[in-house]
């Protein structure tokens, strides 16, 4: 019988597996993704489109108004990332180093509560912040003033210099459980035999952390990092739901996702231009590769891992 | 200090973390969901007290099931939610079958196509969606969301379930295929049901940020026969900003089926993520 197809024959089945998903994917994702990079080399003028090359980045990078609000929208972006990165990161690790020990009782219960926020939507999460934080209501007021540090409260989303670093750490609140979770996973995968090793060599308790699991969890660490980076960068909706499109007060808030839904789709006086958001998403588009580029074969490729 | 001791106090300092912590998470939803039954009077008053004979209102509620029509808006978010997690499942369930079982030409290639998707945010070609949809018909029709969504989850599901399904045992299928079933039979008789774990992981995980997501429904789907309930309660809060009553109540309207499905659910989530899925 195996002599006599001596040509495979074309296994469909193969195709018909693969097709939907192929198909859908492409369609909607892959195609609309370069069609939009296509678009920023365009520009609108009577009702027809015409090619500009790369006219739209140098409106973005040089003109006056546009190039300030796009370093503004980029500034913004990166100390939403940084607060991220030194805030919920740390609090994350901490949390899972304290959960994954051995004989802690209520572990499962601890864990479910503190993932609840990252389950919420922004559209609750930045509403009901808001409310906690306004002077009207007065609960953080008065909860500082329990503690005795009334001084220290002020309208901290309404003030330019504190609204994005109350931001942020609003999203860090939200967003802890996912560092959490995979620390936690990490954590629990590491053999008992090492640590049990290490023990009797007297390596117990913080030293056991820093000497022997961190560096056995950086890999983890890294695929959070850069998780965080690609989240923080096309972020939008908590923003969005706490300040508006504008992004205020006075743009202060404003990162690269409320900038690009403002230029595409217009506020106020200002009409929408697609071509104008097409050319913010190619600038986000290009600091996502780099980002992801930078942790692939900057960091993933030099981290050293251990097979247990 | 004797060790023992020493233990004791550490798990003192621990549970002392951790309980702290879980107070900083939850106190905002606790907050929201106790005012919300209050008179408006009471929120300012003591907005830390439980709602109590005097202070108990549903007003809010009243308001926001007058005004709004979050009946309507929960429909469009299960519509969407349950649609979408379907496609995702069976479409990246086969394309995840073709990939682990069989060897063709450009199978690694496909592989990494299919995955490039897991890192690059589907976001970024808003632009060009959104003309699609126009000229399609589609824009402020669910089909747009559901069909937006799914193109979101393939990537991350097809990998996931293609690990899982390289696990599957071979015999198995040939076992199968000697019966004389056909390889779509061997697909949904066979596979299907051993990798079903797998694919509750993977339903999990894609549930949480379609049903909370705002920014496609805000641009695909903005009219008010199609609203999601994350985009009716931004609508809605939005125009009531000066009714506390009915924003709380709206809030509070908005946790509610998450965490429902959080309580159903949070088991298979939490299992999903420490078992190593997403590594």
């Amino acid at each position: 019988m195996a002599e006599q197809q001596t040509k495979p024959k074309f296994r469909w089945h193969i195709l018909v597996f693969l097709a939907p998903a192929v198909l859908v994917y492409t369609a909607v994702m892959i195609y609309p993704l370069f069609n939009t990079l296509r678009l920023s080399l365009f520009t609108e003028v009577d009702q027809t489109r015409i090619f500009v090359g790369l006219q739209n980045f140098r409106t973005l990078f040089g003109d006056a108004i546009w190039s300030t609000q796009f370093w503004n929208a980029l500034g913004n972006n990166f100390w939403f990332f940084l607060v991220h990165m030194l805030v919920q990161n740390p609090i994350g690790v901490a949390l899972a180093a304290i959960l994954s020990h051995p004989k802690l009782r209520f572990a499962g219960f601890y864990r479910s509560a503190i993932f609840i926020p990252t389950i919420l939507s922004f559209v609750i999460v930045g509403f009901a912040w808001k409310l906690i934080l306004s002077p009207i209501w007065g609960i953080a007021p008065g909860l500082l003033d329990a503690v005795g540090l009334k001084s220290l409260y002020a309208p901290w989303l309404g003030k330019e210099a504190y609204a994005l670093t109350t931001l942020s750490l609003v999203s860090v609140w939200q967003f802890v459980g996912i560092p959490m979770m995979l620390i936690y996973a990490a954590l629990l995968s590491i053999p008992d035999e090492i640590l049990e090793s290490a023990e009797v060599d007297g390596i117990t308790g913080l030293a056991a952390f820093w000497k022997i699991k961190l560096p056995l969890i950086l890999p983890s660490i890294g695929i959070i990092s850069i998780l965080t980076f690609v989240a923080n960068f096309n972020a939008f909706d908590l923003i969005y739901a706490a300040q508006g499109a504008l992004a205020g007060p006075d743009f202060s808030t404003d990162i690269l996702g409320t900038f690009m839904y403002r230029t595409f789709f217009g506020f106020q006086l200002q009409l929408g231009d697609p071509h104008m958001g097409s050319t913010i998403a190619s600038a986000m588009f290009a600091i996502i590769l780099i980002g992801v580029c930078l942790y692939l074969f900057g960091i993933q490729s030099r981290m050293r891992r251990y097979q247990f | 200090m004797n060790v023992a001791r020493q233990n004791r106090l550490n798990t003192f300092a621990a549970h002392g973390a951790l309980i702290l912590y879980t107070v900083i998470a939850l106190f905002p939803v606790f907050v929201i969901v106790i005012n919300s039954f209050k008179t408006r009077k009471a929120i300012f008053r003591e907005p830390l007290a439980l709602p109590h004979a005097d202070s108990f209102s549903l007003i809010g509620y009243e308001t926001v099931l007058k005004q709004g029509d979050f009946v309507l808006y929960f429909q469009n978010s299960m519509i969407v939610t349950v649609g979408s997690l379907f496609f995702i499942l069976l479409f990246g369930a086969m394309a995840a079958f073709a990939l682990a079982e069989y060897r063709f030409k450009g199978n690694t290639l496909m592989g990494l196509y299919l995955a490039l998707g897991i890192m690059i945010p589907i976001r970024i070609g808003t632009v060009a969606i959104l003309e699609m949809m126009v000229q399609t018909g589609l824009v402020n029709t669910l089909w747009a969301l559901i069909l937006v969504y799914t193109a979101q989850g393939l990537p991350l599901a097809v990998f996931i379930l293609s690990e899982f399904m390289r696990q599957v045992s071979d015999d198995l299928k040939n076992a199968g295929r000697i019966d004389g079933l056909s390889e779509y039979r061997i697909f949904f008789r066979l596979v299907l049901p051993l990798v079903r774990p797998a694919m509750a992981t993977v339903a999990v995980f894609n549930m949480i940020p379609i049903w909370n997501d705002l920014w496609f429904p805000l641009i695909l789907a903005p009219s008010e026969e199609v609203k999601t309930l994350t985009l009716g309660s931004q609508v809605f809060i939005g125009q009531f900003v000066t009714d506390w009553n009915a924003v709380l109540s709206a809030l509070s309207l908005a946790i509610l089926p998450v965490m429902a499905l959080y309580v159903v659910f949070s088991r298979q989530l939490i299992r999903g993520i420490t078992s190593g899925a997403v590594k």
